[in-house]
């Protein structure tokens, strides 16, 4: 697998101060805790986890995207570009990033991302200044190329002139979109893309992104905490919990043979329209991040926990081919083979 | 009391006036029309953001008044109620709203506001006579008074919060609850413990549920009976089973094939769907709602379909004239 992203252990958090007994006490809450992640090019990526599992923060991190209270504390993550420009992400500044890197080579859908345009420019302008700042183009050939190329992402041209709240929800994040993949970079970051949308709205955005996917050939990321997207768009994935990457294995082998029992449980509770089975969810809450229990992390929601796993933290090994858990149920059948 | 249905919703519209000064009408609720019977059930209203779903759970619990048509509860009409029964009928009707963080205030112990609706509602005056019933509906949802004791809103999951809420509205003993997007802010691995609990409800304290949602999939888990929305109008109505599974009108039938599947992945990467059009001319549209869009349109269209039956389903579509 040709790599358009390495990340390796990367760790982040927020630094919060709160006032305690009237005295300022400084918390650190530990979101992203040793990651490390290969996406390959070519490949739709991706990450499920319940609110507050970190998702958000790593690719935040991956993006080089992390001003206070959000800190780097360790790791790096490496870029490959299209034409095999290497980058490396924690180590350039700001302005590097701005002018090198951002839009060209990673570009970030960030959440509720429809409201990001700005509600005094025209659509085209939006597209404008992008092609400006990083081509130099001018602006009537701009706006002539922006038409295009909204054209072919299915939007009607009328678009082009209007002001953001004159287009619906949809419309907006297919704009967005559009905005995002512009400049043809080697990885996308789209952080819960669909979630704001109704079904409908959502099957045109996520039909849209795979559609340019195949025709760039480039790499997806999709953060979504909905289970049921993963199942009909990634094609590897990660699930995260309490900061952590508990499985990594391709979307349909995660559906039909997870190896985590939180995986197990998260697809065990989906419900399904003709299948009326008593489904049961996870008893207990996800663990206070500012204070994790030791060992594995979800060790006290666990149903087969055992007594190393509140000692120590399983690591996240290859059980199958492909298939990566960090579990102590496979550990054993690791060190076997 | 008053023959065979607890709720009977006739002919419920609500107009919102929009552009200059309000002149014009904007339907958000149009004619709906629906009824509950006794027997303890779960009715989902399902529609997309924007149907008037809410606005109809809105006025069904009296906090909004229809502009035309009525809400009879227990053959009483619920906007003409004197003091006393009013009392009575929030009582025996509660709500659940969608963010439970929103629900309470977060500067105050949750445990006081269990207390003050046994004291305000119940009548209770001791502590004691408190802190038990308090203690039972808790325990209904699975908590105890031991664990909420005095705790602040933030100091709970949104699962544990919204049980909670659910054990609050349980203190006055309702007969129906309506819930307006109970599940949609709670993470996954909680969600089915939340609906499971509302099935145990109907069946053990024979409680009736209007469950306002836009996920279809929980809606076929737990639904008795299914009504679905579109632009202020009910346009498929029945058993659950059968709405879901037969699809009769042309917007449930693309409801569902746009949901994410996972079984279904190949299919659902291939077929396209078309985008809706523009809100508001659909809401005002005279005609039927989803002509715009629908793919079986024909002249007849432009007028208003009847509900038509087709077995124990109600439509509102001329395909089936």
């Amino acid at each position: 697998m040709e790599p358009s992203l390495i990340a390796e252990n990367l760790k982040a958090g927020y630094r919060l101060s709160t006032m305690e007994l009237q005295k300022e006490v400084e918390i650190y809450v530990d979101a992203v805790s040793g990651v490390s992640l290969t996406l390959g090019r070519d490949e739709i990526f991706g990450i499920a986890g319940e609110s507050g599992c970190g998702k958000s923060t790593l690719i935040k991190v991956i993006y080089g995207y992390h001003e206070p209270s959000l800190i780097l504390r360790d790791g790096s993550v490496r870029l490959y570009g299209r034409k095999g420009e290497e980058f490396d992400i924690v180590k350039l500044d700001r302005g590097r990033l701005q002018r090198d890197v951002w839009w060209k080579h990673i570009s970030y859908i960030p959440q509720s991302s429809m409201n990001i345009l700005n509600p005094t420019m025209r659509i085209r302008d939006h597209f404008a200044e992008i092609l400006k700042i990083h081509r130099g183009v001018e602006k009537d050939e701009a706006y002539r190329e922006a038409g295009k190329y909204l054209e072919s992402m299915g939007l009607p041209i009328d678009a082009l002139s209007a002001f953001p709240h004159q287009l619906s929800g949809g419309m907006r994040q297919r704009v967005v979109i559009a905005l995002a993949l512009l400049l043809e970079p080697s990885l996308v970051l789209a952080d819960e893309p669909s979630s704001a949308l109704d079904v409908i709205n959502q099957k045109v955005v996520l039909t849209l992104l795979r559609e340019k996917q195949e025709e760039l050939k480039n790499t997806v990321v999709i953060v979504s905490h909905d289970m049921g997207v993963h199942g009909v768009l990634s094609d590897r994935m990660a699930i995260m919990y309490a900061g952590k990457i508990v499985e990594v294995c391709d979307t349909t082998e995660i559906f039909w043979k997870p190896l985590h029992p939180y995986t197990k449980a998260l697809i065990e509770s989906l419900p399904r329209l003709g299948d009326k089975s008593k489904r049961i969810g996870l008893g207990g809450t996800p663990p206070d991040l500012r204070n994790p229990p030791p060992g594995c992390r979800f060790h006290p929601r666990c149903p087969y926990v055992m007594p190393v796993c509140s000692k120590a933290d399983p690591p996240l090994c290859e059980v199958r081919s492909g298939h990566y858990a960090a579990c102590w149920l496979y550990s054993e059948t690791v060190e076997a083979i | 009391m008053s023959g065979q249905y607890m709720l009977r919703v006739v002919n419920l519209s609500k107009f919102f006036g929009y552009g200059f000064l309000g002149r014009i009408k904007f339907p958000a609720v149009d004619n709906v029309s629906f009824d509950m019977e006794y027997k303890p059930k779960i009715f989902t209203v399902a529609g997309e953001s924007g149907c008037g779903k809410s606005t109809l759970a809105r006025m069904v619990l009296g906090i909004l008044e229809p502009s035309e048509g009525t809400v009879v509860y227990k053959g009483k009409n619920i906007y003409s109620l004197k003091s006393k029964e009013r009392r009575w009928f929030h009582r025996e009707v509660q709500a659940i709203f969608q963010d439970p963080y929103d629900t309470f205030n977060p500067l105050r112990k949750v445990d006081a506001y269990l207390y003050e609706t046994a004291k305000n509602i119940l009548g209770l005056k001791n502590s004691k006579d408190m802190k038990e019933a308090v203690d039972i509906v808790l325990r209904k949802v699975g908590l105890s008074l031991e664990e909420v004791r005095g705790k602040y809103p933030s100091e709970f999951s949104g699962g544990q919060l919204q049980r909670v809420s659910i054990a609050r509205a349980l203190i006055p003993g309702p007969k129906l609850i309506v819930a307006d997007e109970p599940v949609s802010m709670i993470d996954a691995s909680m969600r089915m413990n939340i609906l499971n609990m509302f099935k145990e409800l109907k069946e053990g304290e024979e409680i009736s549920f209007i469950y306002i949602t836009h996920d279809l999939a929980t809606a076929y888990y737990i639904s008795d009976e299914i009504a679905i929305m579109y632009r202020g109008v009910i346009v498929e109505m029945g058993p659950a089973d059968e709405v879901l599974l037969k699809r009769y009108h042309p917007y449930t039938k693309a409801l569902i094939e746009a949901l994410p599947e996972p079984s279904r992945r190949d299919d659902w990467l291939t077929k396209r769907v078309k985008p809706p059009g523009m809100e508001v001319k659909e809401f005002i549209m005279p005609g039927c709602k989803y002509a715009d869009i629908c793919p079986y349109r024909e002249g007849i269209c432009e007028k208003r379909p009847p509900m038509f039956n087709i077995s124990n389903v109600k439509v509102s579509c001329w395909l089936y004239k």
